[in-house]
C-alpha cells in the first residue's frame, strides 16, 4: 500500500487516489502539430528510479498533485499540488 | 498407529471433554486440543491421500508449514476444504474429513497411481496430452481439454462447497507505531520493550495462544507473560497472521475469529482481514524445521522433531513407541530427552560422526548414521539405516515412527514479501534475512538464532533499532551472531536411494520427489523459477515451507553450485492461505458496489417503476400497466412520449457547475463545438474529445450568466468528466480562471417530453409566460419558479426528439416536483417512462450514447462532423484527423432495419456483406428498438463507408451467438422527423 502525504489532507491510501501519469509532459499548445501532440501523448519514457508522475485525490480533496516516487521501490521523496498558486499557499503554510 | 494420550502431560483441558467426528465416525478430545492432536490421541494416522500418488500420508507438523493432514471442515454451504488439521482448533461438534481419496483414505482406490508413478513424473500431463501429433496441428490441445477434467478430479485436494458462503466477513483497520509478528521470546521482548519505551504496540499471533516455539515446552506457562503484555496496553491479537507486508510498513493480517467456535453468534464476523498502518515492523516469525528426503519419507509416522515435542508437551500426546530420530544438528537432543523419559524408547540417528552432546544416556545415539528406506505403507514397520559416509542399507531398525530434523529455515517470508532477498549462511545451512532500508526488523529464530537467550537479546536490539529508525532515540546495539548450537550443523538434504524409482519426497504436498527435480534438471529447468513451475515444487498452501531448500540443493548438486547460486524463489504474499470471504469483506451481495439512487427513487418506485442498473445508479426501466411486459411497456410509453407527453427521471446525469471569468474559454478548448458566442439563457450540445483525438463524452452546457454554465455529461462518464476537467485546469491551463464543483448530487432532474410538454408545465410553473416559444425557443435556458415557490431550472433540451424540457429542482424538492408534474401529466393521459423508452425514442432519432461513444469512434464516425469546428482548435482537434482516423473504410454511424420488417435483431449482431459472412465483417449493431412509431424493428450501428456506400445494398446480419441471421437495410441513423421540425415546436 503507496501511503501519498496530500498537502491538504495528510498522509492517505494510495486507493484514495488516481493515478494520473507522467508529471513532465509540457502539452504543446491546441493549435499545434500533429506531430508535436504524437509526441506528447504517445511518446513515454520508461523510468527505473524516481519519477515525477500525477496522481489526483479523487476521493479526497479532489487535488491533482506531483508525486516523486521510485518506480523501483515504491518510497516517495516529494508530493505537491499540480497548480502553481496551490503550490504558494502550501508553501506559505508550512 | 502407537501414538497415545498421557495423564500427565499437556496443557489440554480434561476437564472439557470434546466430541468431533472424522470421517463420519465421531471421537473425543479436549479443550486446547488441535483437530491433528486429537486424531493422533485417536490414533488415528492415516488423514490424507497424497496428490498425485493417493500414497497415505500422515500429520508431518504441528503448525501452518502442515503438508499433509489438509482436511475438509463443516459440510454443506460451511465446507471448507484443505485446511490444516494442525491449526484447525478442535471445537465440539467439529467435522471434518478426509479429501483427494474415494471411498476414504485408508482404503483409496486410486492408490492405483503409486505403481503407475512412472507416468506422473513432473511435467507428465504437459508430454502425455499436448501436442500430440497430429492433433498439435490445428486443434491445439483437444485432446488436452478432454483429459483434463478427469485429471483435474484424480489430483489435487479438497473441493469447495459450491454454494453461497453463509459466513459474514469483515475488513478493518488499525493504527499503531510498531507492530510485532510472532509472540515467541523475541517477539515479545521487543514489545514489551517498545511499550515501555511508550511506543504504541500491536502483538500479532497467529497461534491462539502467546509464547511460539515455548508452547512445546513441559515447562511454559505464558500467563504471566501475557499479564506483563496487557498492563503495558498492548494490543496483543491472536488467532491473527500477519499474512503480507506492503509499502509503508502496512501489515495484512488475517483474524479468525469464530473458526474455532462450534455455534459461533451469527452476528459476528467468521474472520476479519486488518490493514494495520504502522511505522516500524519487527519480525519474530521464528524457524520452520525441515524434513529429509529419502526412500518413502511420506508414509505416515514420519513427523518432524519439533512436531512431536509439541504434540508431547502442549497436548499429552506421545507420537510413537519405538521412535527414531534422524538429525544433522543438536536441536533434537531435549527432544528426544523427553520422549524416553515420556516412555518412548528413542534411537537417534545423525549424520554427524564427530561430536559432542550431554545426554542422561536414556536413549541411544547412532553418530554418523542417516535414514535410508522406510519399510512399510500404511504405517512404518521398520527403518532401513545407513552409515553418512557410504550411502547404503546397513541395518534395520524396528520402529512406529520416524522423526526428521534436516535444520531449520528462518521464516523470511515477510521480508521477502518486501523484495529483500534472504542470504545463504553456510554455518547453519538457511537462508538469513537480508538488511532493509525499509523499517522492518527481523529478530529472533527468523533472524537464524537457536536459542532462546539470544532471541530476547535480540528482541530488545530490534526495538532499539525501530527506535533509532524513528528518530525517537540513538543508542548503540547489536544483534546476536546467527546460530547458537554446541556443534555446528551438517548439511543433510537427501539420503540417496540406491535402488531405481525411489520415492524421497521432497514436497510433500504436490508429491515432488527427488527424481522429479532431477528430471527437470535433465529437460533444462535449470533456473530455480522454472524448476518451481515444472515441478511444481514449493506451490500450494505450504508454498514450500518445508520443501524448498531440499530441491534448491538437489538442483545446486545436480549444476554443481552452492545454493546461493542456484537462488531461492521469491515468497509472495499470503504467508498462509486467506479466504476469499476475508478479501471480499462485506463488499459481497448488494454491497458489491455502492449503489446510487435518484432523490425521487423512491417515488419512481412507488409510481410502478421497475428499475434497472446503469453504472452505480438505479434507475426507472419501465413502468408497467398490471399484466404489461417490459416490451408492452415500452412501447406503450414511447408512443405516448410521441403522442402526448411522458416524464422521465435523468438525474444520474453528471452536473457540473463551471463558474469564473475564464470559463467561456475554458468550455470553448474543451469541446469540439464553438462555445464564445453562446448567449446567456441559451445551451448547447457539446462533444468533448479526448487528447487523441477520439470522443470522450457529449452532453450539455447551460450558460446560466456571463461567468457561469451548467454542464450535463453522460451518467456513465460524469466522474470521468469531472477528473478531467480538474486536471486541465489544475495541470495544463493554470492561467485560467475558473472553477468546476461537481453538482450532481445537488440537482434532481426530469426530462418532460412530448407534444404536450409546455401545456404541462404552463401548469407547473407559477408564471407561463417564461416557458412560451418566444421566451424559451429551442435551447433555450431559464431560472425561474415551479408553483410552491420551488426554484428551478429549466432548459429546452431534447433527447426523444419531441418538444421537450429539462427541469431541474434542488434534489430536496424532487418529490414535490415529481407530483406536480405527474399530476398534471396525467390531465394530458401523459405517462412516466423508463430507461428503455427512452433508449427506444433516441435510437429512432439516430442520438449516440455510451453503446455507440464506446472509446473508438470518432466525432466523424459518430456522424457529427458538423460538431468538428473548423474556426477554433481545442483538445484533439490535431489529433482527430491523424493517420488511420482518416482512413476511408472507417465503419460510419448509421441506421439499421431488418429487410424483412417482420424479422428482429440485437445489439452485438455483426454487419457482413453478402456472401462473405466472417470475421468481424464489415461493421456492428450497437442499439436495437421496437420502434412504435415505425412498426418495427430498428437499429443504430456501424458499417464501413456509411450510408453512402450501402444505402442501396442489403447487408446480412451474422448473430452466431443467438443463432440468428437477418438481411439488413441500411438507412440514416435519423429515422425520425429528421428535420427536427418536432422539437422546434
Amino acid at each position: 500500500m503507496i501511503r501519498i502525504n496530500c498537502p491538504y489532507c495528510g498522509e492517505r491510501d494510495h486507493s484514495e487516489f488516481s493515478y494520473g501519469g507522467d508529471a513532465t509532459i509540457n502539452y504543446p499548445s491546441l493549435d499545434a502539430s500533429e506531430k508535436e501532440w504524437t509526441e506528447a501523448i504517445f511518446f513515454r519514457k520508461n523510468i527505473k528510479g524516481y519519477q515525477f508522475e500525477t496522481w489526483h485525490h479523487s476521493n479526497g480533496c479532489r487535488m491533482w498533485l506531483v508525486v516523486e516516487r521510485s518506480t523501483v521501490t515504491h518510497e516517495i521523496k516529494s508530493v505537491k499540488p499540480c497548480h502553481p498558486n496551490l503550490q504558494k499557499v502550501v508553501e506559505n503554510n508550512k | 498407529m502407537k501414538t497415545r494420550r498421557l495423564d500427565n502431560y499437556g496443557k489440554i483441558n480434561r476437564d472439557k471433554i470434546l466430541s468431533f467426528s472424522w470421517d463420519k465416525k465421531n471421537y473425543k478430545g479436549f479443550e486446547g486440543d488441535t483437530l491433528a492432536s486429537a486424531l493422533l490421541a485417536n490414533k488415528i494416522g492415516i488423514v490424507g491421500r497424497s496428490f498425485k500418488y493417493h500414497r497415505p500420508r500422515g500429520i508431518f507438523s504441528s503448525g501452518v508449514e502442515e503438508s499433509g493432514a489438509l482436511v475438509t471442515i463443516g459440510s454443506k454451504d460451511r465446507r471448507d476444504p484443505n485446511v490444516r488439521a494442525t491449526t484447525q482448533e478442535l471445537y465440539n461438534g467439529l467435522e471434518a474429513s478426509g479429501q483427494n481419496a474415494f471411498p476414504n483414505v485408508n482404503f483409496d482406490l486410486a492408490g492405483i497411481n503409486n505403481y503407475l508413478g512412472r507416468f506422473f513424473a513432473a511435467g507428465f500431463y504437459y508430454k502425455t496430452f499436448m501436442g500430440i501429433p497430429p492433433l498439435e496441428w490445428g486443434k491445439g490441445t483437444a485432446i488436452w481439454m478432454f483429459f483434463e477434467k478427469f485429471i483435474r478430479k484424480a489430483a489435487g485436494m479438497g473441493s469447495a462447497s459450491g454454494l453461497p458462503d453463509p459466513d459474514t466477513y469483515e475488513h478493518a483497520h488499525d493504527f499503531c507505531d510498531l507492530i510485532v509478528v510472532g509472540s515467541g521470546p523475541a517477539g515479545v521482548a521487543a514489545a514489551i520493550e517498545a511499550a515501555e519505551k511508550k511506543l504504541d504496540v500491536i502483538l500479532v499471533e497467529q497461534d491462539s495462544l502467546i509464547g511460539g516455539n515455548q508452547l512445546a515446552e513441559n515447562d511454559f506457562d505464558n500467563s504471566q507473560i501475557k499479564n506483563q503484555l496487557e498492563n503495558l496496553g498492548i494490543k496483543i491479537m491472536t488467532r491473527t497472521t500477519a499474512f503480507g507486508l506492503y509499502d509503508n510498513c502496512v501489515v495484512g493480517l488475517l483474524e479468525r475469529v469464530t473458526d474455532h467456535i462450534s455455534a459461533p453468534n451469527v452476528k459476528i464476523p467468521r474472520q476479519r482481514f486488518w490493514t494495520i498502518r504502522s511505522k516500524h515492523i519487527i519480525v519474530g516469525a521464528g524457524a520452520i524445521e525441515r524434513h529429509i528426503a529419502f526412500n518413502n519419507n511420506d508414509i505416515p509416522g514420519v513427523m518432524t522433531v519439533n512436531a512431536s515435542k509439541h504434540y508431547l508437551n502442549r497436548y499429552g500426546v506421545l507420537t510413537g513407541k519405538r521412535i527414531v530420530i534422524a538429525t544433522n544438528n543438536d536441536s533434537v537432543y531435549e527432544t528426544a530427552h523427553q520422549l524416553s523419559e515420556a516412555g518412548a524408547n528413542v534411537t537417534v540417528l545423525d549424520s554427524r560422526t564427530n561430536f559432542e552432546i550431554e545426554t542422561n544416556k536414556s536413549f541411544e545415539i547412532r553418530k554418523g548414521y542417516v535414514p535410508y528406506n522406510i519399510n512399510g505403507s500404511k504405517k512404518i514397520n521398520s527403518l532401513d539405516i545407513s552409515k553418512s559416509e557410504t550411502i547404503n542399507k546397513s541395518e534395520t531398525i524396528n520402529c512406529d515412527q520416524v522423526l526428521l530434523s534436516g535444520g531449520w529455515s528462518p521464516a523470511v517470508h515477510l521480508l521477502s514479501h518486501r523484495g529483500v532477498k534472504p542470504k545463504w549462511d553456510y554455518n547453519n545451512a538457511c537462508f538469513l534475512p537480508s538488511d532493509t532500508k525499509e523499517n522492518i526488523t527481523m529478530v529472533g529464530s527468523s533472524r537464524g538464532l537457536w536459542n532462546k537467550n539470544d532471541c530476547i537479546a535480540s528482541g530488545i536490539a530490534g526495538t532499539t533499532d525501530a527506535l533509532n529508525r524513528l528518530g525517537i532515540s540513538k543508542t548503540n546495539y547489536f544483534f546476536p551472531k546467527p546460530g547458537g548450537w554446541k556443534n555446528s550443523i551438517q548439511p543433510l538434504y537427501e539420503v540417496k536411494y540406491k535402488k531405481t524409482r525411489s520415492k524421497s519426497f521432497v514436497d510433500y504436498q504436490h508429491d515432488v520427489t527427488t527424481d522429479d527435480v532431477r528430471l527437470a534438471h535433465r529437460e533444462g529447468f535449470i533456473s530455480v523459477e522454472h524448476l518451481k513451475r515444472y515441478t511444481t515444487l514449493g506451490m500450494a498452501n505450504d508454498q514450500g515451507k518445508m520443501g524448498n531448500i531440499i530441491g534448491l540443493s538437489l538442483m545446486a548438486e545436480l549444476l554443481n553450485k552452492e545454493i546461493p547460486e542456484v537462488g531461492t524463489t521469491v515468497f509472495r504474499p499470503p504467508y498462509t492461505p486467506v479466504s476469499i470471504g476475508a478479501l471480499s469483506g462485506r463488499n459481497v451481495g448488494k454491497h458489491f458496489r455502492p449503489l446510487r439512487v435518484t432523490p425521487m427513487h423512491q417515488w419512481n418506485i412507488d409510481h410502478g417503476a421497475k428499475m434497472i442498473e446503469v453504472g452505480l445508479y438505479q434507475r426507472p426501466w419501465y413502468y408497467p400497466k398490471e399484466n404489461e411486459t417490459l416490451s408492452d411497456s415500452y412501447i406503450r410509453e414511447a408512443s405516448t412520449v410521441r403522442k402526448t407527453v411522458g416524464i422521465c427521471d435523468v438525474t444520474s446525469l453528471g452536473k457540473i457547475a463551471i463558474q469564473g471569468p475564464d470559463s467561456t474559454e475554458f468550455l470553448n478548448r474543451i469541446y469540439s463545438n464553438g462555445f464564445s458566442k453562446l448567449q446567456v439563457g441559451k445551451a448547447r450540445y457539446g462533444i468533448m474529445l479526448r487528447d487523441d483525438g477520439i470522443v470522450m463524452d457529449d452532453g450539455t452546457s447551460w450558460r446560466l450568466a456571463e461567468n457561469e454554465y451548467f454542464m450535463t455529461t453522460s451518467t456513465g462518464e460524469a466522474a470521468k468528466v469531472m477528473s478531467w476537467l480538474e486536471e486541465l485546469l489544475q495541470t495544463r491551463w493554470t492561467d485560467l480562471n475558473v472553477n468546476v464543483t461537481s453538482v450532481s448530487e445537488q440537482w434532481a432532474g426530469v426530462s418532460v417530453a412530448g407534444p404536450k410538454s409546455r401545456e404541462v408545465l404552463n401548469n407547473c410553473v407559477d408564471d407561463s409566460l417564461v416557458i412560451t416559444n418566444n421566451n424559451l425557443p429551442f435551447m433555450g435556458v431559464t431560472s425561474t419558479f415551479l408553483k410552491g415557490n420551488i426554484p428551478c431550472r429549466i432548459a429546452r433540451i431534447s433527447f426523444s426528439g419531441e418538444l421537450a424540457f429539462e427541469v431541474y429542482v434542488k434534489s430536496d424538492f424532487a418529490n414535490t416536483m415529481m407530483d406536480l408534474l405527474w399530476k398534471n401529466a396525467k390531465k394530458y393521459n401523459g405517462c412516466l417512462y423508463g430507461l428503455e423508452a427512452l433508449g427506444a425514442l433516441r435510437i429512432e432519432k439516430g442520438h449516440v450514447t455510451a453503446a455507440e461513444l464506446d472509446g473508438r469512434v470518432t466525432i466523424d464516425d459518430a456522424g457529427l462532423s458538423r460538431m468538428a469546428s473548423t474556426k477554433k482548435s481545442y483538445i484533439g482537434s490535431a489529433m482527430r484527423k491523424r493517420g488511420v482516423l482518416k482512413n476511408n473504410d472507417r465503419e460510419i454511424l448509421v441506421g439499421f432495419f431488418p429487410a424483412n420488417l417482420k424479422e428482429t435483431f440485437n445489439a452485438g449482431t455483426i454487419v457482413c456483406e453478402k456472401n462473405n459472412i466472417k470475421g468481424q465483417g464489415i461493421g456492428r449493431i450497437t442499439s436495437v428498438t421496437f420502434s412504435p412509431e415505425l412498426g418495427h424493428w430498428i437499429g443504430l450501428g456501424f458499417v464501413k463507408g456509411g450510408l453512402d456506400k450501402w444505402k442501396d445494398t442489403n447487408l446480412v446480419g451474422a448473430d452466431p451467438v443467438r443463432n440468428k441471421q437477418m438481411n439488413l437495410k441500411v438507412v440514416s441513423p435519423h429515422m425520425i422527423d429528421p428535420k427536427g421540425e418536432r422539437m422546434y415546436a
